[in-house]
């Protein structure tokens, strides 16, 4: 096992009300560790609309998500917040009275004495293409990521999608694979023209197949995929024989490991006081889209007012000798010093 | 007010006033209409409010713009008549509107 980060929070979930909640414990002196599953910061704002316009951010007639994620970063850059990208935890187990030991899906092991969920719908998971018994060849024939890029090779490998990640599987996996498909609803792509080009340069030389139609259903016995069956817009079904298939169908939010935390739920929400936004074990907080009570709002401006109340209840489990004394950054010097400026 | 009707993939159907204006989909969430999730809250970021748009006012719904071509990808069982619901806005020529929920969404 590595070496524990020691941290004093853990914040899960780089969303707006992760990204903010790191300001308002910086206030307080306190430095925080944030996991997201996502590759990149912002959450919702940054996968789902970016291009979108926010209309109730408080002050802000409009933003869009990605101009808010780039607000909020800039406004904590004087907090250095510490980023662990392309990661989901996975397993919390309390070591202490308030203190947890994280584990990553990546074997990250982090020692924090308090966890902010800020998880907003849960993970961003790869979504599952609706083909009946698909499961049964997961992990096994059919393949949401690639890992290890030799585990396809000499194999017969089908694509499935449009997007920039089938596209660019296509064209790394095509020099290894026996015989690779791309197979794709309609003969327009979603990803980079440059990736599109090379696709039909391979497929034009014979190199790889491409075929227009979605998948119906899967053959194999034991999770060990035989043949994909697939149905085009206009003309006859066909079959494809491969050993392996990789859809590529975007990301879908799901609860995920949140359920396995030992945390109360409510419909898939994680139900919290409304002084401290603390769930039913102390030490743990959940704000943002993720912390349900009554009353409760999915907005943005709720998940930022959550964050400030968390982070005066949490200063007290990390600095429980200190007195917490209340300033605003408008008068206090040292507020303004934390900033950088003065 | 604008009537709008709602077949189930099982063959219910539920007729529902809308309001110009607004979008095929926020009516449907609205009235609970079942078979139309709406996951990301009508920001054509899924593809969970899809529908089947009846042949006889395929001409008057229009076809999907290319970034809700680009979202359908992510749809399940995708035909030629299919629209995401939320970027169908409600028009006084919609009236009579016939649209099916599919099997299910993504």
């Amino acid at each position: 096992m590595p070496d524990p980060i020691q941290t004093d929070v853990l914040i899960i979930g780089a969303g707006p009300c992760g990204l903010f909640a790191v300001f308002e414990l910086g206030l307080l002196d306190i430095r925080a560790h944030l996991v997201d599953i996502l590759d990149k910061v912002g959450g919702q704002c940054a996968e789902l609309y970016p291009e979108k316009p926010i209309y109730d951010i408080p002050a802000l007639p409009v933003v869009s998500g990605q101009g808010l994620t780039d607000a909020l970063m800039k406004q904590i850059e004087p907090f250095k917040p510490i980023f662990h990208l392309g990661e989901m935890v996975e397993a919390i187990e309390r070591i202490g009275d308030p203190a947890f030991r994280v584990t990553t899906d990546q074997g990250k092991v982090f020692e924090t004495k308090v966890i902010v969920v800020a998880a907003g719908g849960g993970s961003f998971q790869p979504k599952r293409p609706p083909v009946p018994g698909i499961e049964a060849y997961e992990g096994t024939s059919v393949f949401y990521a690639v890992r290890k890029m030799e585990q396809f090779r000499d194999k017969r490998l089908l694509i499935v999608g449009g997007g920039d990640s089938a596209l660019d599987w296509t064209l790394n996996l095509a020099p290894i694979a026996r015989r690779l498909t791309l197979m794709h609803r309609r003969d327009q792509f979603r990803a980079a023209p440059d990736s599109v080009n090379k696709m039909r340069a391979l497929a034009a030389a014979g190199a790889i197949d491409f075929k227009l139609g979605q998948v119906t259903s899967l053959e194999g016995d034991a999770g060990v995929l035989r043949a994909v069956n697939a149905k085009p817009d206009k003309g006859d079904p066909y079959r494809v024989e491969c050993d392996a298939m990789l859809p590529f169908f975007g990301l879908t939010m799901k609860l995920g490991p949140v359920a396995n935390w030992g945390l109360n739920l409510a419909e898939d929400l994680i139900p919290v006081d409304t002084e401290a936004f603390e769930t039913n074990e102390p030490g743990i907080f959940a704000i943002g889209d993720i912390g349900t009570y009554p009353g409760k709002l999915k907005l943005i401006l709720c998940g930022f007012h959550e964050a400030a109340l968390m982070a005066q209840k949490a200063y007290h489990y990390i600095f429980p000798d200190k007195r917490l004394v209340f300033q605003y950054t408008t008068s206090s010097t040292s507020l303004q010093r934390k900033l950088g400026v003065i | 007010m604008v009537k709008i009707t709602f077949i189930e993939s099982t063959g219910k159907s539920r007729t529902i006033e809308a309001e110009p204006g607004s979008t095929v989909m926020e009516t449907a969430i609205k009235h609970g209409v079942p078979g139309i999730e709406a996951e990301c809250g009508g920001a054509c970021a899924c593809a969970t409010c899809h529908v089947y748009v009846d042949e006889a006012w395929r001409g008057k719904v229009g076809p999907p713009s290319p970034m809700e071509e680009d979202m359908l990808d992510f749809g399940y069982d995708v035909r030629e008549n299919s629209r995401l619901s939320c970027q169908i806005k409600v028009t006084e020529a919609l009236d009579g509107l016939v649209v099916a929920t599919p099997e299910r969404q993504a």
